[in-house]
């Protein structure tokens, strides 16, 4: 419990009292995030400065008072929920730092900086901030290095970690240190930036970001391409990633998702087939024109039905259309979305596709899948009602078993929400026990008394389960 | 648990958050109660009873209700329906202020004290007494907010009764057959608008009729929480204009027409009602849609720069956005530059911008950094309090000069020589 004192000293340490929230409408409102649970802070503090989030963690440290950074609340794993009280630390407003080098080709930027506002920016030099999640327009960076956030381009171009050359991190004691630097080759000690790129704000607070920026490519081809049967779908991916040549997106929709967009808005898509696979690739003009027909005459030999190559932009932007409609046409029937990123080897997509069927008619469950193909990162989604509690239980050992299956597959739980509070529980099924342990010692050592987004990454006990409803 | 609010429509949310980048409160006050996601959430904590309605009163009264989290939204949250039921509750449990609702109930929707307020606003602008007013600094008595819009009153005019009496015949052929909504507000400040549009809609080929016993469409009302009202007056226009067959109900107001085209939702549950009210929100029709499917002749050059600012109503619940953009593309020598962030609302939202007068010049200012960036010479608007509002904006920066504020259908009228 926060005791007045407390709430003062908090006060103290930033420069308006008006960035320091304590009405219950203001708590309500930062008890949740995307994904479950709602959990009410004590407190809520808007920083917007390194110096004030120094002042504010020496409090916490000094009463032990749990702290949890949030960037605009859009995680899908709970990584900003304050699951044991204590203050939000809502960093949405810290976005006036935006700068561009492009002599260095970075970009170094405040934690509240929206991620889509990074490209944009980077765009007018000729360059891109290739992570692109597709909340970018909405989340903030320091949102994107907390959770180690992906995207669809994370095919070609990796994800948020891959472009990270340095932090600013304020550490559990208060202090500020700075890790890496503003060079891509930078081997001098530990890679702390790597480690707190992805800790979820369990090790530290990110002040400052210095991201790497990458030339810009000068056109992209899109092309839609239709099966029969999605595990040829599955082989075409393979297939194409081994033609030599590496689209910047490869995106799937099976077609659960592709009837559910044809009820929802008709686009026109063939709703007898199996899957659809939208692929862009980026690149030279006349490499693009050259690649989209290798890659069509490789799909067509696998037994793809049909490949539509689009002419011009318009085109492309209507065969992403059919994309953009599934979250919409999905939730038409129930109204929650359960999106889970468990990712697996790009050799066992069939294999996971065959699984995911075998989930949806084992525990009787509205199961779609779209997502991004090519990275193994597919993305089942499970439509449900959160008020239907007995369906709910059904969706939980279902979400379970899509996690046990990746893991046999060889893959993980998480290829791009992070783990928060909704994974926990399956950590030791991917890490083993003393791959757990190791990381609990590094946060032990970071963080003694566990005042950095407590809750989070690690299971709190033994028995701790899946948990998606209020019991 | 409240069961009057729509604690059903908060499920549709799944809290992505999407919604906040388009919400003009967020943008402006940065916290996330001000936020649509912030209070479908707390709407849903109201029915629950974990917070009281005195308690979310702040976050909710801020709300423009100008609906651009719906269009944003990718799971097709009933934002509207969401707001409206927590401004009925609040309005059975506390009333609305005495003044408001003397002016929603009555006033709007009585035509003799609407031709008297017309009347009395021509003989104060025209008789000297403003200028006394401004002179004398007598003026000075009004609150800040109020003041501030006698400073942007248009030049009143009498409606043209010529127009507004039988049915118009286009000299060509007739292509279609309309009824022309007047809307309340906007035939006692911008009564010309509203000719300009009667002879617009003319010069495109459609015979226009001005219904007789049209009344006030609702919207204010309904934006109040007061549906007693709000569907009585609905019931009122669908009889007026029932009376004989129209291929469109046609208004130039983009407030109004969202609230026409949502009588079929306001009357679903009354089966005597119910059909007769989806025939008229069917109708109903912006004059910008009209026009644009009816190709209009232009016969005059309009050499100026021109930007855009939409209505969110038309936007948002209309969804009407190519049309005025066709229009204005289209103007023989004109320059169209949109204006960036254009669906951002200017801040007017019917009342907000009177009660919230602050938080409202806040959006506004926004909203203005953004024409100082372009430099238009006309900004064009598609409903009466947006054009007040940018009126507005126009004054407090400075810009009367270089800047002219203008309905689309004034803008449309000169390309057409009218």
């Amino acid at each position: 419990m926060l005791t007045d004192e407390m709430v003062e000293q908090f006060k103290k340490a930033i420069k308006s009292p008006t960035r320091m929230l304590k009405e219950k409408a203001d708590l309500v409102s930062y008890s949740y995030d995307g994904s479950f649970g709602a959990y009410l802070p004590e407190l809520v503090i808007q920083p917007m400065s390194t110096q004030e989030v120094v002042s504010i963690v020496k409090v916490a440290n000094q009463y032990k008072v749990p702290l949890y950074p949030r960037g605009r609340g859009t995680s899908l794993s709970g990584g900003p929920l304050p699951v044991h009280g204590g203050v939000v630390l809502d960093f949405s407003q810290w976005n006036q730092k935006l700068e561009i080098d492009c002599d260095d080709t970075i970009a170094v930027v405040s934690p509240g900086v929206l991620t889509a506002e990074i490209d944009k920016a980077a765009k007018k030099y000729g360059l891109m901030y290739p992570p692109d999640p597709s909340s970018a327009h909405v989340s903030t960076i320091g949102g994107n290095l907390a959770e180690n956030a992906g995207g669809p381009r994370g095919l070609k171009y990796g994800v948020t970690k891959d472009y990270v050359l340095g932090l600013e991190v304020v550490t559990p004691e208060g202090e500020v240190i700075k890790t890496g630097g503003r060079t891509i080759k930078n081997v001098t000690g530990y890679d702390l930036t790597k480690l707190i790129v992805g800790s979820e704000g369990t090790l530290g607070i990110i002040t400052e970001a210095t991201l790497q920026l990458v030339p810009r490519p000068q056109a992209t081809g899109t092309m839609m391409v239709i099966f029969d049967d999605i595990v040829d779908a599955g082989r075409a991916i393979s297939k194409v990633l081994t033609s030599g040549i590496l689209p910047s997106k490869m995106e799937i929709m099976d077609q659960a998702s592709i009837v559910a967009v044809e009820e929802y808005e008709s686009i026109g898509l063939p709703t007898d087939v199996d899957a659809i696979i939208l692929i862009e690739l980026d690149g030279h003009p006349v490499a693009i024109a050259d690649e989209c027909k290798q890659v069509e005459q490789v799909c067509l030999m696998v037994g793809a039905r049909e490949v539509q190559i689009a002419a011009n932009e318009i085109a492309a932007e209507k065969l992403w259309k059919a994309r953009k409609l599934v979250s919409p046409a999905i939730v038409r029937k129930k109204p929650t979305k359960i999106s889970e990123d468990a990712t697996i080897p790009r050799s066992k997509i069939p294999e996971m596709f065959k699984r995911l069927k075998q989930i949806k008619e084992k525990y009787n469950i509205d199961l779609v899948v779209f997502g991004h193909a090519g990275d193994g990162n597919l993305h089942p989604n499970i439509i449900t009602d959160k008020r239907d509690k007995e369906e709910m239980k059904r969706v939980e050992l279902a979400v379970a078993e899509i996690f046990e299956t990746a893991i046999q597959l060889g893959g993980t739980l998480s290829g791009e929400h992070g783990i928060g509070t909704m994974k926990t529980p399956f950590m030791k099924m991917e890490l083993g026990e003393a791959g757990l342990n190791m990381m609990k010692r590094m946060k032990i050592a970071w963080d003694p008394k566990n005042i950095m987004n407590p809750g989070k990454v690690f299971p709190e006990n033994e028995n701790q389960r899946l948990v998606l409803v209020d019991e | 648990m409240n069961n009057q609010l729509a604690y059903e429509e908060t499920f549709d949310c799944v809290q992505c958050g999407y919604c906040l980048p388009a919400c003009p409160t967020y943008t402006t006050m940065g916290k996330e109660r001000h936020s649509p996601r912030g209070r479908i959430n707390l709407v849903q904590m109201a029915s629950e009873g974990k917070i009281s309605l005195k308690e979310i009163e702040d976050s909710m009264e801020l709300c423009l209700g100008c609906r651009a989290c719906e269009t944003a939204c990718p799971t097709n949250v009933q934002y509207g329906k969401i707001l409206s039921s927590y401004k009925e509750v609040r309005m059975q449990q506390e009333g609305s202020p005495f003044f408001n609702q003397l002016a929603m109930k009555k006033g709007l929707s009585n035509k003799g004290m609407l031709n008297t307020m017309n009347h009395s606003l021509r003989f104060y602008q025209h008789s000297g007494i403003e200028k006394l007013a401004k002179v004398t600094k007598g003026i000075q008595i009004l609150p800040e907010n109020l003041r501030a819009f006698e400073a942007i009153l248009p030049n009143i005019t009498k409606p043209d009764k010529a127009l507004r009496k039988g049915t118009l015949i286009p000299h060509k052929e007739t292509k279609m057959k309309v009824a022309f909504f007047t809307g309340c507000i906007m035939d006692v400040f911008f009564a010309r608008i509203n000719d300009l549009s009667i002879k617009l809609l003319k010069h495109a080929g459609c015979e226009v009729t001005v219904i007789k016993n049209q009344t006030c469409c609702g919207a204010l009302q309904h934006h109040e929480g007061d549906s007693e009202t709000t569907i009585q007056l609905a019931k009122e226009n669908i009889r007026a204009f029932e009376k004989d067959h129209y291929d469109y109900i046609v208004n130039s107001i983009g407030g109004c027409g969202a609230m026409l085209v949502e009588y079929d939702q306001l009357l679903q549950f009354d089966p005597d009602w119910s059909e007769r009210a989806k025939v008229f929100a069917e109708k109903s029709k912006d004059i910008s849609v009209i026009l644009a499917e009816l190709d209009i002749q232009f016969t005059k050059k309009v050499e100026k720069k021109i930007t855009y600012q939409p209505s969110c109503h038309l936007t948002n619940v209309q969804k009407v956005k190519k049309s005025p953009l066709d229009l204005i593309q289209r103007i023989p020598a004109a320059t169209y530059i949109p204006l960036p962030e254009m669906d951002m609302c200017c801040g007017s939202a019917g009342t907000y911008n009177i009660f919230h007068y602050k938080e409202s010049m806040e959006i506004l200012d926004e909203k203005m950094d953004y024409v100082k960036e372009r430099v238009p010479e006309v900004i064009v608007t598609s409903n009466p309090g947006c054009h007040l509002q940018m009126c507005m904006g126009v004054k407090r920066e400075g810009l009367e000069m270089s800047v002219e504020v203008v309905h689309i259908v004034e803008i449309l009228a000169e390309a057409c020589g009218l």
